[in-house]
Order: C-alpha cells, then structure tokens, then sequence
C-alpha cells in the first residue's frame, strides 16, 4: 500500500470514529457550550428575556460589585454548606460508622437514614413548614415542634422559627442538613465497608485503643471518601433553593436569599436576563474556585 | 461507511423537520393555558365547539404558571407559539411581545357590528390588554388580548367569627378594622390572614390604600420621581403596617405564607378576615363548602382621596400574530366569551365572568366581588408603573415593618435610596 493509499485510509478511519462521536459531541455542543457562551454574550446586555438586546458593556459586571443583597445570599448559602459541612456530615459519618458495625436492624436503618434525600424537596419543605407552624388556633399550636415544646414544659422555647430573621435561616439550614445527611451517610457507610478488616485486626495487636484506630486507621483510609462527600455537600447546598422556596415562599425580607434565588428573582421579578446571567457566571466561577481548593487542600492532607 | 452517512443524514433531517413550524392553515388550533382549576371546562367547551364548527381545538395545560411563563418565553424567542396562548406577566413585557411581532391586534374583530364583542366585555378587563394612542411603551394602539375572567382582590370576613365576637356588622373603616381586630383577639380569634410571601400580594394591600391616602397623580408622581417616598403620605402607608404589627391583627409568620396556606387558614376558619381574590371563591368551596362568609373593599382610612383596590382580567388570551390560523382562533376566542359559554365558565369554575351579560348566572359571593369592580384599578392599566427594583425594596420594605425589624421612617429612606439610584441609571 503507498503513503497516498494510507493516508487515505488513516482519514476514513478517523473520519469514521469521528461520526460515532458526532450524536454526543452535537448534544454536548447545543446543551452545554452553546448556552455557556450565550450566558456570556447575554451578560452584556440590559434584556427582558424578549425583544431587542441593549449592549451595556460591563454595567452588569460593575453593578452586582456593588449588590449587598447578592453577597449576602452568598454569605448566606456559606451558612447553611457550612452546617452541613459540620452537623450533616458529623451525623452522617457517626451513623455510618453505627451501620457499619455488627448491630441489629443495620439494614432497617440504612433504608431509614436514606428516606429523606430520596423525597422531594418541595415534600420535605412543605412537612417542615407544618411542623414549624407558628399558629395558635383555639389555644393549640397548630406547629408540632411548638405543639411538642409547649406541651413538655418548655413553653418559653416556642418561637415563630421561620418569622425570625435570627432563627429563619439556622432552620433552614438545620432542615437542609436533614435532608441531605442520607447522601453523607451512604456513600461513607460504603468506603467504611471497603476498609480492610485486617487493618483493624492488625491495629488490635498493636493495642491501638477504639480512638487510636480510628484516627489512625479508619480516617486516613475515609480520606478519598470524606472529600467526595466534601465537595458533593458544597456544590449540592450552595445550589439549595428549592427546600427555601417552599418553606419561606419568596423569602423573609432578603434574610433567607440564597444565589439561586436571587438569580431565579432578577429573571422572573424584575425581567433583568442579563443581570442574572452576570449573577449565574459569578456564581459559577465562585463554585469552581472553591471546588479547587478543596481539591488542593485534600491533596496537601493526602500528601501528609 | 456510507451507512453511517445515511444514518446521520436521516438523523439530521428528522431534526430539521421537526424544529420546523407548520405554516398551513388547519381546521384544528392549539391553546396553551396554565389554568388547572379551568383545564376540564375548557376541554368541555373545546368539544363543544366542534361539534358547532368542526374546528377542533387543542387545549393544552403546562402548570405551575411560573413553569408555563418560561415556556412561553422560551417559545417565544425560538418562534414556536401556538395559536392562542397568554401572557403572564407586565404589561410591558407583554408591550415587548407585540412590538417582537407575536400578538394580534383585535381591534378590529373587537370592533367590528358596531362594537358588539368590545361592548359585551368589561371595560377594566379589557383595559388590560389594550394601549391607548402615545401609550408609554411604544406600541402602536390597540386591543392586543381578550379576557375570558375577571377578578378583583378585597377583604373577606368570615361571620360566623365576627359572630362569635359578638361583631354584627363588617368594619365600614380602618379604625373599626382595627377594634374588631382587638376584640377578636380578646378571644382567641386571629383576625387576619393572608399570602404575603407571595410579595405581589402585599404590594397589592399597600397599593389599595396609597390610593386611599393620596391619590392616584400622587403615586404616579412618584413613580415619575417628582415625590419622594419619605413623603408624609407615603410614611403613612408604611405605618398602617406598623400599627397591623404593634395591634397584633397579622396572623403568625404572614411575611412568609404563600395564599394556598393563607386561603387554607381562612377556609379552616383559623382567621376572621383574609384578604383575597376573587379566584378564592373556588378554592373554598372545594376546601369547606359550609364556610360562611362575605365581601368587603379593604376598609378605608377615612382619607380624602377614595381606596381603590386591584381588579382587571383575570385571565387573558392573546393570538400569535404569526399564525396561519389566526382567523380561526379569533372565532373561538370571540365565541368562548360570549354569554352562553361565559356563564358556563363562572358556574363551573366560579370566577367572575368577563362578559357582563353573564352576571346573572353568578353565585352571591361571586355578585359581592362584582361590585368592586367599580372602585377597581389595576398596574396594567396605569400609564406608568414603578421601577421592578423600587418595587421589590418596597415590598421587602413592607416585610421588615411587619416583622419589627425597621421603623417606617427606615424603610421610606432605603426604599428612596433605591428610588434615586434607579432615577440617575435612567438618566
């Protein structure tokens, strides 16, 4: 075969993988590169989502500099990842670590720990805004938390959890927490079972204590695990907007705006397709960073 | 080789042709609606009319109505509307839609037999959708939608309640508002409820009494930035909720409540007064048909300038402009609010009917709302409307008084802060 024929054949080759590649690479193009750059496009230009496009160069970009309220949802969405870094993950790990043990009923309770991710945000809200209630209706509140803390004594704790701009977003945060927790709990109850038993027996004979072996043992080996579950809480809870809406409606005042709630208002309140295109990006690039640094911290603590 | 050729080749034709549009003229027209309370009605009267005029018409339910404004949206810009669809949302977006190219104008359907259609609608309800000559969004005059309802929002009170507190009479005003409100709670009643999560809702009751307190040139100079919202008249809009916080007349966590709850705690009878729409009627008579109440205009502060409160169409349809079935879906839009199918629609769905013939078929509490009609006005039909991002610190405004987080005096600064911001972008 001469080079002429072989080239030729090198193309049709190529060109053919190239084709079964195509369905993917087109889908890929039209749902994710195309609306990319028209979000970028769109970012600078004053548009209400139909009608002419008005180019106003950065305005956008120099205006939400600017917006307390888009700083302080973020600020906000920091508080309830924060919580869930710290109380959900906590919960999850301390009850995997339960499951992951020779106890009765494990799978009972692997199913029951599962329940509340796997329903609907708009469900769980609309259970928790009942159980929050703050009414008092023929002398009986209305709210089963309230109704529980009455009737056990402790009257002086029965508070409008929702109403309070003190108490509206630790609740949330705390209810987000509930729902999110099963996803900690079995991806860690998953990487607890693939540790190698023989570690914990060879740890046994060195007289590692409970405590010893689980600092040294079973945290080092949960390290992938833990991080995946890290950066699976970040990304999952600064996106939170849903579980908001459905137990504040459009909020209480700005003190339960988290990001996507202020971009959801700027295009469906106030018509600004182009702010929110500038809020979206903004927003984008602040997940990546701290996805990045996540990433880079966990290889730092990999390392050591 | 050539195989995958043909494959992809088909794939892709298949795909052109599908993102194409029908342009033919067809006996049958499509209908987007929102409506799930309106969808087996609409469906009965679709069947109808064909058996009448061998049209089929196909009417399609996309709900939540937030899901269905995005979907209208997004068919808007890639040109794929259906005949007849509606818009909902300002009257200056629905200003952008008719200048894109996307509405009918039906002036002249409306107008033609010396008016016949136009005089049978309500004129509020209409005024929703037309735009009077040199109108400040540019659009050239016209009837541009047709509303198939009508509704209003106004205080209802429950008088099996009001009965129990020993109240004989709904308050005729504020003051009197305020001291059943008391008495009412004297009891163990909470006197008021309503959706004000839903921030549109809460603008609405503030709006009712600006009018009260200074009139509609006052709101408009305003919004035009000639008065200023630390004005006396606007401080004492913001008080009135002030004093609905310091009296405890607002029920637990309103700031919060979408109306679904709202009207859930009203038909329960967990509240003696809500303040509602119209639409409502339906709701409670699905939720607790023996609830025993009545209509009143949000009660007056005695100012001079009369309250008016919000009312216009309820819902409206529009015909895509670009249509090949234009004609046709003039005709069943012209039918569908003629009186025999109007007083179908208000017996069924119970909401106020847009043809005024078809008041008689209403249902007493259904008159009670009609009534307002007279003192109703609407932001579709004002010739300017506020800055979206004034009217949201409004709102959010409103919110912190009610939950004591900042004084009236607070609010009407920042709400002007946002105000004079928003007057030098424009400038």
């Amino acid at each position: 075969m001469n080079s002429k024929a072989k080239s030729a054949a090198a193309f049709k080759n190529n060109l053919q993988n190239f084709l079964f590649v195509l369905p993917a690479l087109a889908i890929f193009c039209v749902f994710y590169i195309y609306p990319f750059f028209n979000m970028i496009f769109l970012s600078f230009h004053e548009w209400r989502g139909i009608g002419p496009m008005h180019f106003i160069g950065l305005e956008n970009y120099k205006e939400l500099l600017g917006d307390k309220l888009w700083w302080d949802s973020i600020g906000h969405a920091g508080y309830i990842t924060l919580i869930a870094l710290t109380f959900q993950n906590a919960l999850a790990f301390a009850l995997a670590l339960a499951c992951d043990r020779e106890i009765r009923m494990k799978r009972f309770y692997s199913v029951v720990f599962f329940l509340p991710p796997v329903l609907s945000e708009v469900v769980v809200g609309l259970i928790w805004s009942w159980i929050l209630n703050p009414q008092v209706h023929d002398g009986q509140h209305i709210g089963l938390l309230n109704h529980l803390l009455y009737s056990s004594g402790l009257p002086q704790l029965v508070h409008n959890w929702l109403g309070d701009p003190d108490t509206a977003l630790t609740t949330i945060a705390i209810v987000n927490s509930w729902k999110g927790f099963g996803w900690g709990f079995i991806i860690m109850l998953a990487g607890l079972q693939t540790i190698d038993k023989q570690l914990y027996e060879a740890a046994k004979i060195d007289g590692a204590g409970a405590w010893k072996t689980f600092t040294n043992v079973t945290i080092p080996m949960m390290l992938p695990v833990l991080l995946v579950v890290v950066i699976l809480t970040i990304l999952g809870c600064m996106q939170a907007f849903v579980l908001i809406l459905s137990m504040v409606n459009e909020g209480l005042v700005n003190h339960t705006d988290v990001p996507v709630t202020r971009i959801l208002s700027a295009m469906t309140g106030t018509n600004r397709f182009g702010y929110a295109c500038v809020e979206a990006i903004t927003f984008g690039v602040i997940l990546v960073c701290i996805s990045f640094i996540t990433k880079k911290l966990s290889d730092k603590v990999k390392q050591a | 080789m050539r195989k995958i050729i043909a494959l992809c080749s088909c794939v892709l034709l298949i795909a052109v042709a599908g993102c194409s549009q029908p342009q033919k003229p067809s006996n049958k027209i499509v209908l987007w609606h929102w409506m799930t309370d309106r969808n087996d009605t609409f469906q009965k009267l679709a069947q109808q009319y064909q058996q009448e005029t061998g049209i089929e018409v196909s009417i399609q339910l996309f709900a939540p109505s937030e899901s269905y404004s995005q979907k209208v949206i997004a068919a808007a810009q890639a040109n794929v509307l259906p005949d007849i669809y509606g818009i909902l949302d300002k009257k200056s977006i629905v200003a952008d839609f008719i200048k894109a190219g996307l509405v009918a104008d039906l002036t002249g359907a409306m107008e033609a037999d010396a008016g016949n259609w136009k005089n049978s609608l309500f004129d509020k309800a209409l005024a929703d959708r037309r735009f009077e000559a040199g109108n400040t969004y540019g659009v050239t005059p016209g009837i541009y939608g047709v509303p198939i309802d009508v509704t209003n929002e106004q205080m209802l009170y429950n008088k099996k309640l009001l009965a129990k507190a020993g109240i004989t009479n709904p308050p005729s005003n504020f003051d009197e508002f305020i001291k059943d409100a008391q008495i009412l709670n004297r009891i163990g009643i909470t006197p008021f409820v309503s959706g004000w999560g839903e921030l549109w809702l809460l603008d609405c009751f503030a709006s009712n009494y600006a009018f009260n307190v200074m009139g509609e040139e006052k709101i408009f100079a305003t919004y035009r930035g000639e008065v200023k919202y630390t004005d006396p008249d606007w401080l004492k809009v913001f008080n009135l909720f002030a004093e609905l916080r310091d009296k405890k007349v607002l029920m637990d966590g309103i700031v919060t409540k979408g109306n679904k709850y709202a009207e859930q705690d009203f038909a329960l009878e967990r509240a003696a007064f809500s303040f509602n729409g119209s639409w409502s009627v339906n709701v409670f008579h699905e939720m607790n048909p023996n609830l025993e109440y009545g209509v009143i205009p949000p009660p007056s502060m005695g100012a001079s300038h009369p309250l008016k409160i919000w009312g216009s169409a309820g819902s409206s349809f529009i015909v895509n402009a670009g249509s090949p079935n234009k004609d046709k879906a003039i005709a069943f839009l012209k039918w569908l609010t003629a009186k025999d199918q109007q007083v179908v629609l208000a017996k069924l769905t119970k909401n106020l009917p847009s043809n005024k013939d078809a008041l008689s078929g209403i249902s007493s509490i259904l008159g009670e709302f009609a009534k307002g009609m007279d003192i109703s006005t609407h932001p579709n039909i004002w010739p300017l409307n506020e800055d979206a991002l004034v009217s949201e610190a409004f709102d959010r405004g409103l919110q912190s008084i009610i939950i004591g987080e900042k004084t009236p005096q607070q609010v009407s600064e920042e709400v002007q802060k946002v105000k004079d911001r928003q007057l030098v972008k424009r400038h």
